[in-house]
């Protein structure tokens, strides 16, 4: 047994320097003769850009420079690009409208930025913001997701005739027509999933610096995925070549898909750094952020769910529009398409499925992949349409479940969309969450509220997600523009400790710890004398970054990988020091052994000997650094069940969630602490979501509406309860390490939850998320 | 610009500031303490809270001139002679922090906390808490980090 490997809680390494203040987040970055950059952006929604005056700005005190869209193109630099070919009905991929780093002919959102100013401070550079002239005619907006095609809507880009850039369709149309035609029973909902703005803490910033001896190019910069900024800001938009660009993600302040993405404003710092060969900072005001960031969610949506007589689902059709927003960001149509329509068998036989996605552009901030990235869609209308389903039949909601679950021995699963599941039992997850939440005595809790005139309600959610993305082959033949392994290199210094380079980013996630306990486990090597490295490309290899519960599944693999390597090579070593055959030397704990002898050789004398080969194999490289890339073979498939057990006043509409109990089966924890507090976060955002977070844009005038903390509902400490958090591992078939991510279930998994019990307490067949004290107080008083 | 002097902890420190310079800004731009951050520009996160004469106080919405004189405790001034403060150690003890931006202002915000209130219950931390806005750790870590941090400091 290695002490503080796999399964141990073991404390952070990384605690010491957030706690002490000594992180170094981008804002914290300055560099000599640094300049600031503030950018200029729309007021309004959709407007034609008449002409732009910069010289005002550019003879204002302290400014260095002011660019407009035109100054890119002189240099060459290329649009923002979307990395998504998705091909939807009749064969057609989806349209990817250009988009420039400053829009020039039309502003098609609120905050769609125009032009920058580069100042000696920034409070210059906002002084000379204001004196920038734009002339602009407005244009009617349209913002709607489910109206913005509709005939005679305003039109954002020629390329998308009716603001449709992808109709898509999944699924055996005819089967599922069959299935309704001769159903004994249906059920229907029709749903909102409410835009969300990520809202990491930290916000966007990247700082450009250039040095004109080496013409060398640096950018520092809020990334999840450092090897893919530099990677598009290269290949696509010509900024600087790959090798002559380093682009250093440092601390990152939490990422939740929004700082996946290139944007405009880290392409201004990396280009203008350049131009005027000098260092250019830019960090985003939170109300920038609102208006910039991409968003998440955002569809609205009908499911029908047809069923025999025994409540056993026959067939279901969901038909749906995503909001892309005004442009398309890097994943944008693959998240309402491969990564929600391929989730919708849930936990389910259902035999057949058919979903239409439409696509759609409107007059707000581009929306993307957001902590989940349709997975959370998908499981919030499949598991909302079971209730419905369940009411129906007159079936108990975790009845009916049961009655549809694939059964354990049914796995791997293959199901009507595209996923085949490696694991899971789904039976197991709920009876151990219905254990926990004392589901049976409800009905005595809710007897108890009524007396106090109080409502209680009780709702379940039983959810999958596809994780450890992803098979690139996999990937490619559906229209992701990438391959998505990952990689590490593992190696051994002379003195015995171990650097591993990571291609993944840690934003939050604690891999500097975890991942250290992996290679404790793998080599023996205390975990004190491992350190993980990530986000510089100087530093290590190519690498895809973090998002998709991917980091562990999938880089965690590569490098046990590149662990293994190091065993077999130091087998060799060994072998020949210990005067052994390569065959007879057994590893373990540390230690490579002559098996059935005393004979022994500790890694760390291993590696000094591979530095100092003076006794040494023939035909055996010096030094002791492997390097191992990692394709998976399939996605990983973490589920769980969760229950969510509410009180609600009737009179006020104000509501607590008395109890909420998770159960999930993410496979092997690696260090237990960090995985419950991975699910303590995910659950805040899918409340955050179900209860309290709503981005709002003015359907007359195009305006955010909430564009600031004080209009945008976070949650809060006192909007949430404390969880109980439990686990129903099973083992997948496809992970070498058993794990399958942890990072997104509960943003996936609370939002039907906390609205299966609302409409629960409120006897009611829906309501629309956020479930704020207004809506449950109208719900209420019209149930009443 | 008009010159600025207080005392950081525990260092007497002055500067040029302009009239809108904020606290947090002569912070991190003239001492450059970054460790007290800015997550938003509605005074609604938290992420800037100091001490400012032993009361917690979002830096962002003081300005530096109204700080002169006064004595400023930030996240670098906590732990003494290499040992963390007990509210930063609870806070790793129980995984109170995942991305690290929120905490500063958070265990700011918690010291202050419990040195008003000893010996909080839950829903008295959470409410004292509404303050500071944490994304990652749905503050379930962060309520034990502030128990425990009570009753270590004799609550």
């Amino acid at each position: 047994m290695v002490e503080n490997g796999i399964g141990a809680s073991l404390k952070r390494k990384e605690d010491n320097r957030f706690l002490t203040g000594k992180g170094n987040y981008t804002d914290d970055i300055n560099r000599p003769g640094q300049t600031y950059a503030y950018i200029v952006r729309s007021p309004h929604a959709h407007a034609t850009i008449n002409s732009v005056d910069i010289s005002a700005a550019k003879s204002a005190p302290g400014v260095v420079a002011v660019f407009v869209g035109q100054d890119l193109l002189d240099d060459a630099v290329g649009g923002l690009v979307c990395g998504a070919s998705v091909t939807g009905k009749g064969g057609e991929v989806n349209k990817v409208p250009p988009r420039n780093v400053l829009t020039m002919d039309k502003a098609r959102f609120v905050g769609d930025p125009i032009a920058v100013v580069i100042a000696e401070t920034l409070a210059q550079a906002k002084d000379g913001a204001e004196l920038v002239a734009i002339d602009y005619t407005e244009l009617p907006s349209t913002v709607s997701t489910a109206n913005s095609d509709a005939d005679g809507a305003p039109q954002l880009h020629e390329e998308c005739p009716n603001n449709v850039a992808l109709d898509w369709e999944l699924g055996d149309k005819a089967a599922v027509d069959a299935a309704f035609a001769s159903a004994a029973k249906t059920a229907e909902v029709e749903l909102v999933n409410n835009r969300m703005v990520t809202n990491a803490m930290e916000p966007r910033a990247a700082v450009g610096e250039y040095n004109s001896g080496t013409d060398d190019l640096t950018l520092y910069v809020t990334s999840q995925n450092p090897h893919v900024h530099r990677l598009v800001m290269s290949a696509f938009m010509n900024i600087a070549p790959e090798h002559k660009f380093r682009v250093v993600a440092p601390d990152v302040g939490g990422g939740f898909g929004s700082k996946i993405f290139t944007y405009n404003e880290e392409a201004i710092c990396a280009w203008a750094a350049k131009r005027i060969n000098r260092p250019v900072k830019w960090t985003s005001d939170r109300s920038e952020g609102f208006m910039s960031d991409a968003h998440g969610r955002d569809h609205v949506t009908k499911a029908e769910m047809a069923m025999d007589a025994d409540g056993k689902f026959t067939g279901m059709r969901v038909t749906s529009k995503g909001n892309m927003g005004a442009y398309l960001q890097l994943f944008s149509v693959s998240i309402p398409t491969l990564f929600h329509g391929f989730l919708l068998a849930g936990q389910y036989t259902t035999p057949a499925i058919y979903l239409e996605m439409r696509c759609v552009m409107t007059n707000t901030a581009p929306v993307d992949a957001a902590r989940g990235a349709g997975r959370p869609e998908a499981t919030y209308l499949l598991e909302r349409l079971v209730d419905v389903a369940a009411g129906e039949m007159g079936l108990d909601p975790a009845e009916i479940r049961r009655r549809n679950f694939i059964k354990a021995d049914q796995m791997p699963y293959q199901t009507p969309v595209v996923q085949c599941y490696d694991s899971g039992d789904y039976h197991a997850s709920l009876d151990m969450a219905l254990k926990n939440a004392d589901y049976d005595g409800f009905g005595a809790r809710q007897a108890e509220a009524k007396g106090r005139g109080k409502l209680r309600g009780i709702g379940l959610s039983s959810y999958i997600e596809a994780c450890g993305v992803a098979p690139s082959a996999a990937v490619g033949s559906l229209g992701v523009g990438v391959g998505l392994w990952e990689s590490a290199q593992v190696r051994f210094n002379p003195t015995g400790g171990v650097t591993v380079f990571t291609g993944t980013h840690s934003h939050g996630q604690g891999h500097e710890t975890a991942f250290a306990q992996l290679v404790t486990e793998r080599l023996g090597v205390p975990v004190e004398n491992v350190e993980v490295v990530h986000g510089d490309t100087d530093k290590g290899q190519f690498g895809m970054g973090t998002y998709g519960s991917r980091s562990l599944p999938v880089g965690g693999v590569a490098i046990a990988n590149a662990c293994d390597k190091i065993i077999a090579k130091g087998k060799k070593i060994a072998a020949h020091c210990l005067e052994a055959a390569e065959d007879d030397i057994e590893f373990g704990e540390g230690n490579f052994t002559v098996a059935g002898t005393d004979k022994v050789m500790n890694i760390a004398e291993v590696a000094f000997t591979a530095y100092v080969p003076h006794n040494y194999p023939e035909g055996v490289e010096p030094g002791l650094d492997e390097i191992a890339f990692f394709d998976p073979l399939n996605f990983s498939f973490p589920a769980g069940a969760h229950v969510c057990e509410v009180e609600v006043d009737p009179d006020t509409g104000t509501l607590e969630i008395v109890k909420y109990t998770a159960v999930d089966d993410f496979g092997t924890l690696v260090n237990p602490m960090i995985v419950a507090g991975q699910v303590h976060g995910g659950l805040a955002h899918g409340i955050g979501q179900a209860l309290l977070e709503n981005c709002v844009y003015d359907e007359d005038t195009g305006q955010l509406v909430s564009g600031s903390f004080q209009d945008y509902c976070m949650p809060r400490a006192d909007n949430l309860p404390s969880f109980d958090v439990d686990y129903c591992p099973t083992v997948p078939i496809h992970n070498p390490l058993g794990v399958k991510g942890c990072g997104e279930a509960g943003a996936i998994a609370a939002p039907p939850a906390v609205i299966n019990a609302i409409v629960n307490a409120l006897g009611i067949k829906h309501l629309d998320m956020p479930a704020t004290p207004e809506v449950v107080w109208r719900a209420a008083q019209a149930a009443s | 610009m008009a010159t600025v002097s207080m005392t950081v902890n525990g260092q007497a420190v002055s500067g040029e500031v302009e009239g809108r310079t904020l606290l947090v800004q002569f912070l991190r731009e003239n001492l450059n303490l970054t460790g007290t951050h800015v997550g938003c520009d509605t005074s609604q996160c938290g992420a800037c809270v100091v001490h400012v004469n032993g009361d917690s106080m979002k830096s962002c919405t003081m300005l530096a001139l109204q700080a002169d004189g006064a004595e400023v405790t930030t996240i670098e001034g906590l732990a003494q002679g290499g040992e963390m403060h007990p509210m930063q150690q609870a806070f790793q003890d129980n995984h109170g922090l995942q991305c690290g931006f929120c905490t500063p202002g958070m265990v700011m915000s918690a010291i202050d906390l419990v040195a008003k209130n000893p010996n909080p219950d839950e829903a008295t931390i959470r409410e004292q808490l509404e303050g500071n806005i944490c994304r990652c750790t749905g503050y379930h870590n962060i309520v034990k980090a502030v128990q425990q941090a009570a009753k270590a400091t004799g609550g």
